[in-house]
């Protein structure tokens, strides 16, 4: 194995195509879009260079503090959200549904393999308030109370989306953790319980820990992925109402393709590039000793 | 060593083949296309339908020449399509002009856009006029729509209600609207979803020209007034004060363009703001449950001490086709199929689908008696106005038109809503 790799022939060979077609499909465009912060103008008026303009606009653009803002928040509630509940989820598997797991594990998974659009559109219904009542609404009234109109307040709105989303991904993260947490030992589980520890006390003290490594993979996963967050949004409040839910993705997509101001629609990928970078590499400088160990 | 090299001569190769195909669609033709584009929008189905019927007929010759085919696109998502098309040179020989003037100016100036004032020489002055004053004095879309805008009533539930004479001045209509809600009526259906809001920033628009005459959005435009100043935020505040009062139904940023329309036509609203290109809906049985003949046309009314008159009319040409000046020019087969899109379009549409358009028509063409009223309200429209948003960016067209709907919900004051807008309008 050493004799092929050291080879610079068959590293060529072998890295060679993958690494071109990464460089033509990812590189590039990312380069050319890092070049656009620079310009101004689109692909039909021409591009005329703008020096640091798209920059100083930025700082000046009364929507980006917002729709940053909105990304950050929805990041972290949803991260917290996802992984708190797949974490529960996959020790409900664990300790408390060892025989039906795999039916209700396929049950929570489900929502995972689904649309987007079609799980937006589906809490679009449930939710609705007018021209129609929603099952949610109607459960209200019928329990006394009147009708929320969910999708008009920035709170509500938010909350529905939230909703939706762990819904949706909670599967996953607890299949993911549940995989984890399969991977401690059974010996040390049952010294700790012969040694008197009840199942809170296991828990704490030995699955928590353990389980850490997984643990931080997904919140890394969540929080990216979360930071990057488009097409469920987009599908179910489409920014609104008015862009009270318009994360920095959907900010710059609209910048870029809807209004044709490529230049400053960069600048803001530009920004959103370096907060999933920050926060990386946050999450991985406070865990490295940890993920050490583990 | 050699083979080294080989592996990236082949490497080379490859990387040259993909960037080259990923340019050929780039190539033109240059004697004639196969076939004659047209890009449509699926909200809209008189022009499709009235190109295809042109194609079996009028312009059968035509369309052996060069075969008709449309292709769809969401409204929402046509300004994109558009410019990333003309970014590739690839724009189709006809298409539905963009929703914001500015980019249609923005491809005309850039050499895409075909200028149709001698293409098209047949088109009414009145639309003619209505097209130069959106693209600076430059014909830049074959007009096949020509609409008046305003607000349609249902006569019976205004009758029922004790309402006798339609209202003809803003403080009426708002004491109608009043009686109406009393009456447990809802008084307007307007939708006020994403950007079907554009219906509530329609009222904003048309108040503010009755209160201020008809150049008071092009001075916004011109940089010489703001948005923000008293009396247009005053403008503001009275549509906010409709949507307080509960004016607009419930929840008006849930309901979209068809819900609206569709809670007029079924009796449930009383006013609904709408354009003459509604009529084909009017005048269609299945979807119309009210009768046609129960509704009644009124021209935005004037605002108390305003310097606007109801006689300057809200008018446009609406969901409007531009051609490309690339395909038209030097193509005899896309001349010779626009040609008689200029000559036979207006009849085709007046006769199948009611379509008043800015194209001339065969007076034979037996119409309605509701679009015969609104053919003659058209006719002596003398001062045309544009829509609030006429003169807007693409980025202020839609942060508008997407807040418009909050503010029929009442949860936007007139300040609030227009140092949005104002803020984005550079």
């Amino acid at each position: 194995m050493h004799s092929v790799l050291g080879d610079r022939r068959s590293v060529a060979i072998l890295l060679g195509p993958a690494l071109l077609v990464y460089s033509l499909v990812m590189l590039v465009p990312m380069l050319w879009s890092l070049g656009y912060t620079f310009f101004t103008g689109s692909v039909i008026t021409g591009f005329t260079w703008a020096g640091g303009a798209n920059f100083s606009r930025l700082l000046e653009d009364p929507a980006l503090p917002e729709a940053l803002w909105f990304t950050v928040e929805y990041a972290l509630v949803i991260t917290a959200g996802q992984v708190v509940v797949g974490y529960l989820l996959a020790l409900l598997y664990v300790f408390f549904l060892r025989r039906a797991g795999s039916i209700v594990r396929t049950l929570v998974f489900f929502p995972v393999i689904l649309p987007t659009v079609a799980v937006a559109l589906l809490f679009q219904k449930f939710f609705e308030y007018a021209p129609q009542t929603g099952p949610v609404n109607a459960m209200i009234e019928a329990f006394g109370g009147s009708g929320v109109d969910w999708f008009a307040t920035p709170g509500n709105a938010f909350l529905v989306v939230a909703l939706m989303d762990i819904w949706r991904s909670m599967g996953f993260y607890a299949v993911l953790l549940y995989a984890g947490l399969l991977d401690i030992p059974d010996e040390m589980m049952e010294a700790a319980a012969i040694d008197g520890a009840g199942t809170w006390r296991l828990i704490r003290s030995i699955v928590v820990p353990l389980s850490l490594p997984v643990l931080v993979s997904s919140l890394v996963f969540s929080i990216n992925g979360t930071l990057k967050a488009f097409d469920s949004i987009y599908a179910l409040t489409g920014g609104g109402p008015g862009s009270a839910t318009t994360p920095l993705t959907l900010y710059m997509y609209q910048t870029s393709f809807a209004y044709g101001d490529y230049g400053y629609g960069s600048t803001i990928a530009l920004t959103l590039t370096v907060l999933c970078l920050l926060v990386t590499v946050f999450i991985f400088r406070g865990t490295r000793r940890d993920t050490g160990l583990g | 060593m050699a083979s080294i090299t080989r592996v990236a001569a082949a490497l080379s190769a490859l990387a040259l083949v993909v960037s080259t195909s990923a340019c050929g669609g780039s190539e033109e033709d240059s004697t004639s296309a196969k076939s004659f584009t047209f890009l449509a929008i699926n909200e809209n189905t008189t022009v499709p339908t009235t190109l295809t019927t042109l194609s079996q007929k009028e312009c059968a010759t035509q369309n052996t020449a060069q075969p008709l085919e449309i292709k769809k696109q969401a409204q929402a998502g046509l300004d994109q399509q558009l410019q990333l098309l003309a970014g590739q040179g690839a724009l189709p020989q006809t298409f539905t002009a963009a929703n914001a003037p500015s980019l249609t100016k923005q491809l005309a100036g850039n050499g895409s856009v075909l200028d149709t004032a001698t293409a098209a020489p047949g088109v009414l002055a009145a639309a003619s006029s209505s097209i130069k004053s959106l693209y600076d004095g430059q014909q830049l879309v074959l007009p096949t729509e020509l609409n008046i805008e305003g607000i349609w009533y249902n006569k019976k539930l205004l009758a029922d209600n004790g309402i006798a004479t339609p209202p003809a001045t803003w403080d009426d209509l708002v004491a109608a609207f009043a009686k109406l809600q009393a009456a447990g009526v809802q008084p307007i259906s307007q939708a006020g979803k994403g950007g079907d809001g554009w219906g509530v920033t329609r009222w904003v628009g048309n108040y503010i020209l009755r209160q201020q005459g008809p150049e008071a959005l092009k001075k916004v435009a011109d940089g010489q007034a703001k948005l923000t100043d008293p009396q247009y935020v005053a403008a503001a505040d009275a549509i906010a004060n409709l949507g307080k009062a509960g004016y607009f139904g419930k929840s008006p940023t849930s309901i979209d363009y068809a819900t609206a329309l569709s809670t007029f036509l079924s009796g449930k609203a009383a006013f609904i703001y709408m354009g003459s290109w509604a009529l084909s809906d009017f005048n269609d049985e299945t979807k119309n449950k009210i009768g046609a003949d129960n509704i009644g046309f009124l021209k935005f009314p004037t605002v108390a001490g305003g310097a606007g008159t109801a006689d300057q009319m809200p008018a446009n040409v609406g969901v409007a086709v531009a051609v490309s000046k690339k395909a038209y020019e030097g193509d005899k087969n896309t001349q010779a199929w626009v040609n008689c899109i200029v000559e036979n379009y207006g009849t085709v549409a007046l006769r199948d689908s009611n379509q008043i358009t800015g194209f001339a028509t065969d007076g034979s063409v037996q119409v309605p008696p509701l679009t015969k009223q609104i053919q003659d309200e058209i006719s002596k429209v003398r001062t045309s106005v544009l829509w609030f948003e006429g003169h807007f960016s693409a980025k202020a067209t839609t942060v508008s038109q997407s807040n418009g709907g909050l503010l029929a919900a009442g949860q936007l004051t007139g300040e609030k809503f227009m140092q949005t807008v104002s803020a984005n309008l550079s």
